[in-house]
C-alpha cells in the first residue's frame, strides 16, 4: 500500500522484519535500509570564523543556483552528497562559526536527507503525534495534560474505569495501555457510537477490547432513574436465546484468537488486523445496499446478519448498563467538547466513594462552575483546578536554553476524590423516597442544557 | 487495601489516609485496639474505622469530622515522611508516559529515597511487571523495605542496597526503563545501558541543574542513545474565588442610561445578586493563582535505547 509522509511517497513493504526503531531512507517507491548510524560528516573543514562582522547578506553566497539543485535532485543522488555540494558551494561557510556551521548543516540535512524511523505506537508517540497534527481533534489536549490524567485517575491494571471521551479515541487508548487488559472500562459515547480512530493506532490485542464496553450517553438519565430496563429489554424471549447462542460463539472465536496474539505480540500485525476488518465490516455495509435492490434471499440472509448485530449490540449495552448500575466504578475520566458540569453531575453517581476522578477542558471557566457545582453537591473532596506548563530544552555544549514555552492551549484539569455522600441537606424531615427524587430532578434539569 | 488494588472496606494493618480538610492530612496504620488524635478529636481504630467503607465520614469524639480515603501513591507522595527530597506527582506522571510504562514493564530506579516514585512505578506496572531499585543508603534501603510490605506490594519489587554507579542495578537484560534521580547520573548510563533490555527501551534522568543535565546529555550520546530530549514540567494550581471588584464613580451615577448599559455587557454570574447600582460593584468566579508556585523542581532528560 502507497503510504504519504512528509511530501514523500513510498511502500513499507521493505520495512518488515525489522526491529522498531530502525531509521529508513526513502529512495524512488521502495524503502531503503541505511545503517543505523551514518558516521559523522568529519568536520574537515576546521576552518571556522569567530563572528559574524565581515558577513554581509548579499544572496550570492551561495554559487548553485535553483536549477543546479534541482539537476541533482533530479539525477537521484544521494541527499548527503547534495549537502556536501551546497557547502563547498557556499562561500561563507567557511567564515561562519563553528557554531553556525553546525547549523548549517543540520538545516540542510533537514531538507535532503529523508531518513524515517519506524516506532512502535504508544501513548507516549501518539499523544504528541495528535498535539501536533491534530489538535482540534482531541480538543488541544497535551500530552503532558493527558499524562496528569492518567496519574490523578490513579489509572491502573484491575480498575473498572468509567471515560467518557471526544478525543477520538485517544484518551480511552491510554487508560487501554495503562490497564494492560486486567479490569474494565465503560465508555460513555454521544450519538450513534463511540470514536476509536486513535484508540486503533495502538495496536491493541484483541483481548484487550473484551472488558471494553460502551454506553450511550442519551441513556444515562433513564439508568438513573431506573426507567432504563422496561426500556431496551428485548420483547420476545426467542431473541435472547438467540443472542446468547450468538455471544458464546463469539467468546469461542475470541479466545482462539487470544492465543493466536499471544503468541504473536508485535503491534504490527495486530495493527493490520484493524483496517481490514474496518474494510470488511464497510465491505458488508455496501453489499446490504446492492443486495437489498438485488436478490431476497441475500437480503433475508443481510436483514437476520443486521439484527444478529442489533441483539449483539443490545446485549453489550445490557452489560454495560449492569455494570453501570453496580454503582461501584474505581474512577472517572472525562474529555469532551461538552460542557463537564453535567456530565460530572451525573456521572460521578456511578463511581464509589474513596476514588479519584479527572475532568479535562479546553477552558478554565467551564471547570470554575463545575468546581461550584461540585461543591454544591458534596460527595467530593479535595478538588483542585491546576494546569501543566511545559517547556522543551536544547542542551548542546555552551549551547543550551530552553526551546520553546507552551503554556495555554494545553487545556485545563479539575480533580477529586469521591467520599460517601451525605444524606441530603432536607433529610431531616423528608422520607427516603423523595430525598432520591429531589436531586435527581436538579440533575435532569442540568442534564438538558448541551445535549 | 493494597496500593495496587482497591478494597471496599477498612481492615486492621491497612494504611488509611486521614483526610481534615484543605489538603491537609496524613496517613495511619490501622490496629485493632489503637487510637489516632486529631484536632477534632479521638479515632477509635477497632469502632471507628474497621469495618467501615472507604470515603466514609468518621465522627471523632469532639463532635468534628473526617474522611477516612483509600491509599493511592499520589495520597501517598502527600503524606509521606521524607527521608530525602521526593519527586511530586507532576513529575511522576510525565516520567510514567515518556518511559511508556505498563502493566508488564520492568523498571530499574535509582535511588529509592522516600520512596515516592517507587509507588507509583509499581502501582502502574502490576500486576506483572516488576521494580528494581537501588538506594546506596543502607538505612533507607530498609525503610523502604518495610514501607513495600507495609503497603502488600513486596512482590513487585525488588529493593538493593548498592552504589548504582559502581556496581549497577544488579540486573542486566531484562529493563524496558530505567529512572535515574542521583547526584551524577553520567556515571551510571552505562550500567543503565546494560540494565536495558537487548531489544532496546527507554531512559529518564532527573536533574536540579542544567551542568548535571548536559554532563548526562554527553554520556547519553557516548552510549548510542537517541531521541535525546530535555524538557520541564511546572504545575499551576488555580484557587476558586468570587471576587468583585468596585466600579469607580466618574460622576455618571445618575444617569441611569449609562449604568443599565454597563450591566447588560457585563454577564455578572446569575448566583451573583445585582448589587451593582447600590455598591457599584461587579462579582465575577475566577481562578486565582497561588500567591507563590513551585518554580522548578528538576529537568527531565529522556532518551531511547534501540
Amino acid at each position: 500500500r502507497k503510504i504519504i509522509f512528509e511530501k514523500q511517497w513510498f511502500y513499507l513493504d521493505n520495512a518488515i522484519g525489522h526491529i522498531y526503531g530502525t531509521t529508513f531512507e526513502v529512495t524512488s517507491g521502495g524503502n531503503l535500509q541505511p545503517k543505523q548510524e551514518v558516521e559523522e560528516t568529519t568536520t574537515e573543514t576546521k576552518e571556522a570564523g569567530t563572528d559574524n562582522r565581515n558577513i554581509v547578506d548579499d544572496g550570492k553566497s551561495q554559487k548553485l543556483t535553483h536549477d543546479d539543485i534541482k539537476a541533482l535532485k533530479d539525477k537521484g543522488i544521494k541527499g548527503q552528497e547534495i549537502v556536501q555540494q551546497l557547502i563547498e558551494n557556499s562561500t561563507t561557510f567557511r567564515d561562519k562559526t563553528e557554531f553556525a556551521q553546525d547549523k548549517y548543516i543540520k538545516k540542510k540535512k533537514k531538507k535532503y536527507e529523508a531518513v524515517i524511523t519506524i516506532v512502535k505506537p504508544s501513548t507516549r508517540i501518539l499523544s504528541t503525534m495528535y498535539y501536533a497534527r491534530e489538535p482540534g481533534k482531541i480538543n488541544h489536549l497535551r500530552y503532558d495534560t493527558l499524562a496528569q490524567m492518567l496519574t490523578l485517575g490513579n489509572v491502573h491494571a484491575g480498575n473498572k474505569m468509567i471515560v467518557m471521551e471526544t478525543c477520538a479515541g485517544l484518551v480511552l487508548g491510554a487508560v487501554m495501555e495503562r490497564m494492560g487488559g486486567y479490569g474494565s472500562i465503560i465508555q460513555m459515547y454521544p450519538g450513534g457510537g463511540p470514536v476509536r480512530a486513535a484508540t486503533s493506532c495502538f495496536g491493541f490485542p484483541k483481548p484487550f477490547f473484551d472488558n471494553l464496553h460502551e454506553f450511550p450517553l442519551s441513556k444515562v438519565q433513564s439508568l438513573l432513574s431506573g426507567t432504563f430496563t422496561t426500556e431496551t429489554l428485548p420483547a420476545e424471549p426467542e431473541e435472547n436465546a438467540l443472542v446468547e447462542e450468538e455471544s458464546n460463539g463469539l467468546t469461542e472465536e475470541k479466545q482462539t484468537s487470544l492465543q493466536e496474539t499471544e503468541e504473536e505480540p508485535t503491534t504490527e500485525t495486530a495493527m493490520e488486523i484493524n483496517p481490514t476488518e474496518e474494510q470488511d465490516t464497510m465491505d458488508v455495509n455496501a453489499e446490504d445496499v446492492e443486495f437489498k435492490e438485488n436478490k431476497e434471499k441475500d437480503n433475508k440472509e443481510n436483514v437476520r446478519e443486521k439484527q444478529m448485530k442489533q441483539w449483539e449490540r443490545r446485549k453489550k449495552l445490557i452489560e454495560a448498563a449492569a455494570l453501570l448500575k453496580e454503582k461501584n466504578a474505581d474512577g472517572l475520566i472525562v474529555a469532551s467538547k461538552f460542557h463537564p458540569t453535567p456530565l460530572l453531575l451525573s456521572l460521578l453517581e456511578f463511581v464509589a466513594p474513596s476514588r479519584p476522578f479527572v475532568v479535562y477542558c479546553q477552558y478554565k471557566e467551564p471547570l470554575l462552575e463545575c468546581y461550584t457545582k461540585l461543591r454544591e453537591r458534596g460527595g467530593v473532596i479535595n478538588l483542585k483546578l491546576s494546569e501543566t506548563w511545559l517547556r522543551n530544552y536544547q542542551v548542546l555544549p555552551d549551547r543550551s536554553h530552553p526551546k520553546l514555552t507552551m503554556s495555554g492551549g494545553g487545556g485545563y484539569l479539575l480533580s477529586g476524590i469521591t467520599v460517601v455522600l451525605e444524606k441530603g441537606k432536607s433529610d431531616s424531615s423528608n422520607p427516603e423516597a423523595l430525598k432520591m427524587e429531589e436531586p435527581s430532578s436538579k440533575r435532569c434539569k442540568l442534564q438538558d442544557l448541551p445535549c | 487495601m493494597s496500593f495496587v488494588e482497591y478494597g471496599d472496606t477498612i481492615k486492621d494493618g491497612d494504611t488509611a489516609i486521614v483526610f481534615l480538610g484543605h489538603e491537609s492530612m496524613f496517613p495511619i496504620k490501622v490496629q485493632h485496639g489503637t487510637v489516632t488524635q486529631t484536632k477534632y478529636g479521638v479515632i477509635r481504630h477497632s469502632t471507628d474505622l474497621i469495618g467501615k467503607k472507604y470515603g466514609s465520614k468518621v465522627t471523632c469524639s469532639k463532635g468534628g469530622w473526617v474522611f477516612i480515603l483509600h491509599p493511592t501513591p499520589e495520597l501517598w507522595t502527600m503524606n509521606l515522611p521524607h527521608r530525602t527530597q521526593i519527586l511530586y506527582s507532576t513529575d511522576i506522571s510525565i516520567i510514567t508516559m515518556m518511559l511508556e510504562l505498563k502493566p508488564g514493564s520492568i523498571v530499574c530506579e535509582s535511588g529509592t529515597g522516600s520512596g515516592s516514585l517507587s509507588h507509583a512505578l509499581i502501582r502502574t506496572v502490576a500486576p506483572t511487571g516488576h521494580l528494581y531499585t537501588v538506594e546506596f543508603h543502607q538505612q533507607r534501603a530498609e525503610k523502604a523495605r518495610e514501607e513495600f510490605r507495609e503497603h502488600g506490594v513486596e512482590h513487585l519489587v525488588t529493593v538493593t542496597n548498592q552504589d548504582v554507579c559502581k556496581n549497577g542495578f544488579g540486573v542486566s537484560n531484562i529493563a524496558d526503563a530505567v529512572f535515574l534521580d542521583i547526584p551524577s547520573p553520567w556515571e551510571a548510563i552505562g550500567h543503565a545501558k546494560s540494565a536495558l533490555k537487548a531489544e532496546g527501551g527507554r531512559i529518564c534522568s532527573f536533574s536540579p541543574c542544567i551542568e548535571q543535565v548536559q554532563r548526562t546529555c554527553l554520556a547519553m550520546e557516548e552510549y548510542g542513545f537517541t531521541e535525546i530530549n530535555t524538557l520541564e514540567i511546572l504545575l499551576r494550581v488555580y484557587n476558586v474565588r468570587t471576587i468583585s471588584l468596585q466600579i469607580p464613580d466618574l460622576g455618571k451615577a445618575a444617569e441611569d442610561n449609562s449604568s443599565t448599559d454597563f450591566d447588560s455587557s457585563n454577564p455578572s454570574h446569575p448566583g451573583s445578586p445585582c448589587t451593582n447600582l447600590q455598591q457599584g460593584t461587579v462579582q465575577f468566579k475566577s481562578g486565582v493563582p497561588l500567591r507563590e508556585v513551585v518554580g522548578h523542581t528538576g529537568y527531565l532528560t529522556f532518551a531511547t535505547k534501540s
